[in-house]
């Protein structure tokens, strides 16, 4: 009983006290899922409904809606645990940051990029994208959504002491993730013309696992750096 | 030059602070701090507001690195050797650690188990040991601040970290919270274990070395 714990136990103590606030927190969590549904349905409201068009930008609504559907599920990542002191212990704790911030990004990922992930062909459908693309575009989600919640873990990191944040975490956060989103929306319209996924989903695996390894040791430092 | 009064053991100290030296806001907290806390004692930090205790408590437990001077834990300097340390530390700060939205026992469950392996039977006794008893399914939120802050404290009653860095432990306490809490830091010092806490509450307890930080203590 007295044993000190594995860094696997306490990166699943931390996974799980995740998904359990998220589970209490039900509002923060349908919030970005809603925003992402009512942005994607306004595209066809406000660009055209001919279904012609709406295939053509259809990839691009979505990677665009998913992106800011994450940013604004970011907020909540360490705002709490900056307030009420959990994220002092965290930092306390015996076992590498990583594998915490890890922890913690990962159980964000499940209740925000997740959802998002798995409504998309729902919405895909609703703007008549080709059918063919459909695996594609939920593939490139899958491997895209979580880069996009290990960087913005980044920029919120540096943020969370800050008083009033207003967009800096935007303008710290979406930079960095263009990158995804040209490879994302690049990758289902050159698949419409017939192109392979094979070397877009793999661009996106490798910008996945670049993000895995180095961006919460980013997020480790950057929140270091705000408790100070 | 702060003052320590001291009766030092013989033993090598579990935390030795060498000119520790501070400035914060163009403004010096400290310069030239040192003191030792041996293993059995009690230090307790006194000092008017913004003297710097919580700074002291934060540089301790490297949360905080504006600081110079040399901290030696156990005979070598704390430096490179975090993760050892972390595992012997428990600090309470300010802000208690407590998420609003999980109950008592969760909170608990997660604040202890980053640092060891722990059964619920024994979490579910530490929080009726801080007379929470009750009280382990309901939301942090719902409860007062002392409760919360007895929800904090519940982790001195599981955990095995040796040192103990305490800022403010008593202010949000009732009478039988303070009594509590000075019980379990008496016991604590008399199991071999150090407690560095910074309160204005007078402290019964034996091994009582005090530090006062501030303004006034220099000559």
């Amino acid at each position: 009983m007295n044993q000190t714990t594995s860094t696997s136990k306490a990166f699943l103590a931390t996974l799980k006290r995740e998904l359990l606030i998220a589970y209490k927190r039900k509002n923060d969590v349908m919030n970005p899922f809603m925003f992402f549904l009512i942005v994607a349905t306004l595209f066809p409201i406000g660009i055209s409904p001919e279904p012609q068009r709406l295939a053509e930008i259809a990839a691009g609504v979505l990677w665009i809606s998913a992106l800011l559907a994450a940013l604004l599920a970011m907020d909540n990542l360490y705002r709490a645990d900056y307030e009420d002191g959990s994220l002092e212990q965290l930092l306390l704790s015996p076992h590498p940051l990583y594998f915490m911030v890890l922890a913690k990004n990962i159980g964000h990922w499940l209740v925000s990029g997740l959802p998002v992930v798995l409504v998309s062909p729902l919405i895909a459908y609703m703007l008549n994208l080709p059918a063919q693309s459909y695996a594609t575009l939920f593939i490139t989600l899958l491997l895209g959504t979580p880069i996009l919640s290990l960087l913005g873990s980044i920029g919120v990191a540096l943020t969370v002491g800050l008083g009033s944040r207003g967009l800096i975490l935007a303008v710290i956060t979406l930079p960095m993730t263009v990158p995804v989103l040209i490879a994302g929306t690049v990758a289902v319209q050159q698949t419409q013309n017939g192109a392979s996924l094979v070397g877009y989903a793999a661009l996106l695996g490798a910008l996945l696992l670049g993000a895995l390894t180095l961006a919460p040791l980013a997020s480790a430092a950057a929140l270091r750096i705000s408790v100070n | 030059m702060p003052r320590h009064t001291s009766t030092q053991p013989d033993s090598d100290p579990m935390l030795d602070v060498r000119d520790l030296y501070c400035e914060r806001d163009e403004r010096v907290l400290f310069r030239d701090l040192s003191f030792s806390l041996h293993r059995g004692e009690v230090l307790q930090v006194k000092g008017s507001n913004g003297s710097g205790k919580t700074t002291l408590l934060r540089i301790l437990c490297g949360l905080n690195d504006g600081y110079s001077g040399t901290i030696v834990w156990c005979g070598s300097p704390l430096a490179g050797r975090l993760d050892e340390y972390y595992s012997d530390l428990l600090y309470i700060g300010h802000r208690v650690g407590v998420n609003k939205v999980l109950t008592p026992l969760e909170n608990l469950r997660w604040s202890s188990r980053l640092q060891q392996r722990i059964e619920d039977s024994a979490l579910s006794a530490a929080l009726a040991k801080v007379g929470l008893r009750g009280f382990e399914d309901s939301q942090c939120h719902t409860l007062s601040a002392g409760q919360q802050q007895r929800v904090a404290l519940a982790r001195l009653y599981v955990n095995q970290a040796r040192l103990w860095l305490l800022d403010e432990p008593f202010t949000t306490l009732d009478t039988g919270g303070v009594e509590m809490l000075e019980t379990l830091l008496r016991e604590h010092a008399d199991a071999g274990g150090a407690v560095l806490v910074t309160t204005h509450h007078p402290l019964k307890v034996s091994l009582l070395q005090t530090l006062t930080l501030g303004q006034e203590s220099l000559r």
